[in-house]
């Protein structure tokens, strides 16, 4: 399994998310914001940070990288791809997810371990999970508050496509305590929360997050 | 060249935590009457005069603005 992960002038997560990659018996391959091809992998994460420097909004201008158009159509062929943070910021902004992440409700930015429900064990990315099994990952974001319509977010919930919510105290203000969504196919999924910090209970509070990195090792296996 | 100006507001239904927070300081400070802001962005265009308006309705929605959670408008002002 070779699974690219790119990194943006500003990005954070990408050593994170190549090691969860790593974990997970996949070969992690870098790739950088102006390349023009995704060098053949089975697999995109787009990791947390702050790309562009969140100029304009969260993501506005990664989404015009040129890497992101090869991402823009691999999704929309059937790839996996997986946007965390400003990674699932960057996904709205490229209309692979609806809706969009605003600013905190509260203000401040957030850091914590948040305990979040798998509501969608069928995407690319969580079956490896029982359903409505509660994970432990660490949040840590000032716009993560996921909004959308009402028509959005009906489509959302009468179709299974809330993947993850927020256990408990809403953090950020998300609509519904929506943390995590897929779109209508299964391949592409966006959360705030970061799975690629919990993977060894040695480095982060649980391996709860390694889940979704072996999740995609069985998808790509079967396909 | 032409100046133009794009206001980017956020929708109604949107909350704005921010607007919010600036109405909450205004009593501190002793500015009394002040029921509601909104906070937005203002954006200074200069552009050559063969941009047309087409062109410029696009830069805003697809660029400027996230039609998702913000509106905004698009005028040519007087340089």
């Amino acid at each position: 399994m070779r699974v690219g992960v790119i990194t943006f002038p500003g990005t954070l997560d990408d050593v994170d998310a190549q090691r969860a990659v790593r974990y997970a018996d996949g070969e992690a391959v870098p790739l950088w914001h102006g390349d023009h091809d995704l060098k053949g992998v089975d697999a995109v994460i787009v990791p947390g940070g702050f790309s562009y420097g969140d100029y304009l909004r969260c993501g506005a201008i990664a989404r015009f990288a040129p890497v992101m158009q090869e991402v823009i159509e691999a999704a929309n062929k059937g790839m996996p791809v997986l946007g965390i943070c400003n990674g699932f910021q960057i996904l709205a902004e490229a209309h692979l997810l609806p809706g969009a992440l605003t600013r905190n409700h509260r203000l401040h930015f957030v850091c914590r371990d948040q305990w979040l429900k798998v509501e969608n064990t069928s995407t690319a990315w969580t079956t490896r999970y029982d359903k409505n099994a509660e994970i432990l990952v660490p949040l840590k974001s000032g716009e993560g508050g996921y909004q959308a319509d009402e028509d959005t977010l009906k489509e959302l919930e009468d179709n299974g496509r809330v993947v993850f919510r927020y256990v408990g105290d809403n953090p950020n203000g998300s609509r519904n305590n929506i943390a995590g969504i897929t779109n209508a196919r299964g391949n592409v999924v966006g959360l705030m929360p970061h799975p690629e910090h919990a993977i060894d209970a040695l480095t982060g509070p649980t391996d709860d997050g390694l889940g979704m990195f072996l999740s995609l090792l069985d998808t790509v296996v079967k396909a | 060249m032409a100046r133009v100006v794009v206001d980017v507001m956020p929708k109604p239904e949107i909350l704005d935590p921010q607007g919010q927070a600036v109405a909450n300081a205004l009593p501190r400070l002793g500015f009394d009457g002040v029921t509601a802001v909104r906070q937005g962005k203002h954006f200074e265009l200069e552009v050559a005069d063969d941009v047309d308006d087409a062109t410029l309705a696009k830069i805003a929605e697809t660029f400027l603005a996230n039609p998702v959670i913000e509106d905004w408008t698009v005028r040519r002002v007087e340089a």
